[in-house]
Order: C-alpha cells, then structure tokens, then sequence
C-alpha cells in the first residue's frame, strides 16, 4: 500500500504516562498499523490495554512517546490544524445550551464557514440521522441514541475523510445499537471515509469493520489482526455463517493471546 | 409555570406579614423592659422607643421629614436617598463585576496566575470596611488627571466594587474551570484557540455558576455601599439617612424605621435586576438546578 493512499501510518509506536507518584504506565508499545483510506478498523481489547490512547495520539490530543503517526502523509498537529479527521467519544458531550443544529454546525461554525453554508450541511446531516423534526431542540430532551446520533452527525460536518470514535454507542442499549451500527454502514458508504471505531462488543467489531486489530494490555499491543471481507453489511449479514465465523475469530483472538491453540488464529477469513 | 409564579408571590407576601404578625405579637406579650438574665439582656425591650408599632412606622411615613414648612414627606426623602445609594450600588456592581471577571479570567488562563492571585483576594475580603474606607478616600484625593477631581461618591463606588467583586471571582473562576476535558478535547480537536475557547465553551458554561454570584455581588454592593457612605461621610443616601434619623430615635421611633425600609428596597431592586438579568441568559443555565 503506498503511502499516499493510507489514511494513517502508524509506526512503532510507544506511549508511557508518568503518573504524579514518579511511576509509569506503559500504555502502548510498539504499536504498528497502517488504516487505507475509506477502511473502516476496529480496536478491541479489554479493557485498560491502551484502545482508547491510540486514538489520542492518532487525533493528536496526546503526544506519542516514540515512534511516528502520520494521517494522509501528515504529521498529526497539521492533520488536526487542517481538520483533516473528525472525532466522537463515547459520551455525546453536546454541549447543553445549544439547540441540535447549533450542536452540529459548532465545528463549521468554528472554522467560520458561513451561515447559509452551515444550514445547508445540517440540514443534509439532520436528515441523515432522522432528526429533522428535532433541529431546534435542546440536547437535555433527547434521548441517549439520538444525542449519540447528534455527536456523530457533529463529527462528519466538515465531510472528514476520517473518523475516529471512541466507544460511539457504548451507552447504549442492544436494540438502538444495532439501528446506530446500520446507520454508520449506510454514513460511511456515503461519504467514503476511513474510520478508526474503537468498541468493546466483538459482534459490534465485526459487522463494521474490514479488518480488526485486536489488543492485549501490560503494555498494551496489537496481538492480532483479522481481516473480514463482507460484500455486503446489510441486516441480513448479523444472521450469515459468515459474520458468525468473523464473530469466533475475533473472539479466539481475543481470548488465546497467548496460546494459540484453537486454530489457526483468525487467519481463516484473509 | 404561572400557578408556581403566582404562588411564589403568595408566600412572598405571607412571609411578610409573618413578620410584621410576629413583631406584634412579641411586643404584646414580652415585657416592656425585655427580659434580663442577671444584667445582660436576653430579650430585647419592647417598649414604643425600641419597638413601635408597624402602623405607627408605616404612618410615619406619610408625614414630613421635619417640622421645618418647606420639609419633604418622609416617603419621598427616603426614596430620593434610596435611589441616590442604589445608583452608586449599581456602578460599584458593575465595577466589581468586571473586575471579578478579569480577575477569573487571568487565573484561568494562567496556573501560575491562580496560585498568585487567588490568596491575595481570599485574604482580601478579611480586612475590614472600616479600614479601607480612609485609605481608599485617602488614595483617590492623591488622583489629579486634567481637571479630574475624586469626589467622595468614587469612593463608597470602589469599597462596593470591592465586596462584589469577590463571589464574582471566585465562581467564575470555578465555572470557567468546568467544562469536561472531553469538551476541551473536542475543541483542541477542532484547532481553536483560547479565545474561541473562552467564547464559545467556557464563557457560557460558566453562567450558571455566574448567576448566583452576580446575586451576591449585588447584595455586597448594597451593603458596602450602605456602610461606606457612613464610613467616608458621604451625604444624601440611605446609610447618612439612617444615622441622622437615628439620633433622633427618642423623640420619633417610628422615623428610625423608615431608611431602613428604604435599604430593604435597593436590596430588593437589586436582586430583581440581576434575577431578570438571568431571564436574558436562560438558554445558558438549561440543567441549572433552581435556586
Ligand atoms: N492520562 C493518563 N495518565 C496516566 N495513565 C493513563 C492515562 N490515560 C490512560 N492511562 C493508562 O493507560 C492505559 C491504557 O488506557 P486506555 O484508556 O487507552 O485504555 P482503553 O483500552 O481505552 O480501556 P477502556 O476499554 O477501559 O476504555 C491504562 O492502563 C490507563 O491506566
Ligand atoms: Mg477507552
């Protein structure tokens, strides 16, 4: 894969906290991965094992502690200055006096693209996420999902070309997480950007992504990489032979680490 | 909303005359002399000099100041000065306002600003009126700019400004302080800087911490400028008032009350402005919980 087409490179990457106490965590090491452009990737992991840091470092919200990240062949400070990525975490984190649409239009708004051009985009975005009817409502009379919606309807505003989200649907419940899970396909297929989706539910992992990169903490590193190659991500696929054989990879991944003893380790779907 | 507010103004209006029951009631049934444990007092008197009656004080109201002919009625002196008072109130709250908020706004945007300043204007607010009445008096004499002269209401201003400044600081700091780190986070995502920060996050979530402090800024304003007028000597409002008509409490009782009626009501008007202040800015306090 040729450098240009990648949407993040990232190279040996070790990041180390030094706690106020003069200890340290050794939160990644040696990290590699690179994700192409459009490819939707996954971390999985349990938890503490450093899923949530390397998209930190990736948006440039930390610095790394070695090793490089590059996004679209940029350092990571220019990607964020040049708004070349949009973020979701996993609390909406709306912000409260805003009405939805102000709520979405905020980074447009920020970067001062002008008032037609913002109603415009959120209007485009507001219909995506089903939410027309609630435009001029407040975030404190919305529902979990739909404030959930709202952030990801946020973080695509500036029509990124790559999304990072960190646990997006994490509160969420089984039934609005799937409908979530279907409406990001459908998003992501529209606009074609690349997404790094870190996630805790291995079905989650699998019905989203091309590939998962699974991880294992103390320090935390990539253990496993498991490629799915699904030529549709419709309904149908959570019910397919397929997405359930995607599911046990994942899993035997998750849970042999270290022995690799069931089988061969995920690599059956390459 | 409308019962609620209706009711509000209900128990308002009950809690009042509560009061005025209250006084009553203790003034007929306590002893005249009050009630004394050994020689301390532990009741006060309730003789008509102590303790007039509420018509008596309310009637008074309705005579002239004075015997002198061309006197004003009672009620109309007392307002002229209550207005005179709440006016300098009003540029002191202002003053402290700003002050206050710059103040948060330096420690904020500076740690080493925080550890600095913070101590400095806790210890500020331990040192007495009564000090810093002259020494404010005092510096702004030594002021000459052009044909600027420091008048003697500048100075009850700035002891205001003083006492209102200081809940503004403190809770605009901490309101300022109070978004999340995943809200900073998105903004540093977003690339914007510490003014667009400041704008658009934390300047409006600090309002709900601001509004309760802008309410004791005003309360402070009154107050200090109510004792600052004593203390410089500064004529023509409320706090003169109520020590002039003190020195005649023997004679007149009932004129005693009046100024303090009058500072009840800048205190009142004070707090009504800085309430419909917050109407103006309730989008930003959505999730606030009501005082
Ligand atoms: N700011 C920090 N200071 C010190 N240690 C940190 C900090 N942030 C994360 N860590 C440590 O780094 C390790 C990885 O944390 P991280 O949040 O990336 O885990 P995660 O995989 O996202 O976990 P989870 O699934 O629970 O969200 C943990 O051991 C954590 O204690
Ligand atoms: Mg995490």
């Amino acid at each position: 894969m040729s450098a240009t087409r990648a949407a993040v490179t990232i190279q040996g990457v070790d990041k180390v906290f030094r706690t106020r106490k003069g200890g340290e965590v050794h939160a990644l090491s040696d990290v590699s991965l690179e994700v192409a452009a459009g490819e939707f990737v996954s971390l999985i992991g349990p938890s503490g094992c450093g899923k949530s840091t390397l998209m930190r470092l990736v948006a440039d919200l930390d610095p790394a502690t070695g090793g490089e990240i590059t996004v679209f062949g940029k350092t990571v400070e220019q990607a964020r200055k040049d708004q070349d990525y949009g973020i979701a975490f996993q609390q909406a984190g709306l912000l409260p006096w805003r009405t939805v649409r102000a709520n979405i239009e905020l980074p447009l708004e920020i970067h001062g693209v002008d008032a037609r051009a913002r109603k415009e985009r959120s209007d485009e975005l507001l219909a995506l996420i089903g939410l027309e009817d609630f435009a001029d409502h407040h975030p404190d009379q919305l529902s979990g999902g739909m404030k959930q919606r709202v952030a990801i309807a946020r973080s695509m505003a500036e029509r990124p070309r790559l999304l990072l989200m960190d646990e997006p649907f994490g509160a969420l419940d089984e039934m609005t997480r799937e409908h979530m899970q279907n409406e990001l396909v459908a998003l992501c297929q529209e606009t074609g950007a690349a997404v790094i989706f870190v996630t805790h539910s291995i079905p989650e992992a699998v019905f989203l992504s091309d590939r998962v990169v699974v991880m294992s903490p103390r320090p935390g590193r990539i253990t496993d990489i498991i490629d799915l190659s699904f030529s549709s991500r419709d309904e149908d696929l959570r019910e397919d032979a397929a997405f359930y054989k995607g599911v046990t990879a994942v899993r035997s991944a998750l849970h042999g680490g270290a022995d690799a003893s069931p089988g061969p380790r995920g690599v059956e779907n390459r | 909303m409308r019962t609620a507010r209706a009711q509000s103004i209900l128990w308002g209006v009950v809690g009042v005359l509560g009061v005025a029951a209250l006084w009553e009631l203790y003034k007929a049934v306590a002893p005249d002399e009050g009630v004394t444990v050994g020689s301390i007092t532990v009741l006060p008197r309730t003789t008509d000099i102590a303790m007039p009656h509420i018509w008596d004080m309310v009637t008074r109201l309705f005579d002239p100041v004075t015997r002198a002919a061309d006197a004003d009625v009672l009620w109309w002196a007392v307002l002229q000065a209550a207005a005179f008072s709440l006016g300098i109130a009003a540029l002191g709250w202002v003053l402290g306002v700003i002050s206050g908020m710059l103040l948060a706004l330096l420690m904020q945007r500076w740690l080493t600003a925080e550890s600095a300043v913070l101590p400095w204007v806790v210890l500020s607010q331990t040192v007495p009126l009564i000090a810093i009445a002259p020494l404010v008096k005092r510096w702004g004499t030594n002021i000459h700019v052009g044909s600027f002269q420091w008048e003697n209401w500048m100075s009850v201003a700035v002891i205001a400004s003083y006492l209102a400044f200081f809940p503004v600081a403190v809770s605009a700091l901490r309101g300022l302080k109070s978004p999340p780190q995943a809200d900073t986070d998105l903004f540093h995502a977003y690339a914007a800087g510490w003014w667009t920060t400041l704008i658009r996050l934390r300047l409006p979530a600090s309002v709900p911490y601001l509004m309760p402090a802008l309410k004791l800024a005003a309360a402070n304003a009154v107050v200090g400028t109510v004792v600052a007028e004593v203390s410089i000597g500064l004529g023509g409002g409320i706090g003169r008032m109520i020590i002039e008509f003190a020195a005649t409490a023997s004679g007149d009782p009932a004129k005693t009350w009046a100024p303090i009626f009058g500072a009840v009501l800048i205190g009142l008007l004070s707090a009504g402005l800085v309430a419909l202040l917050g109407r103006g800015l309730g989008r930003f306090r959505r999730g606030e919980v009501p005082a």
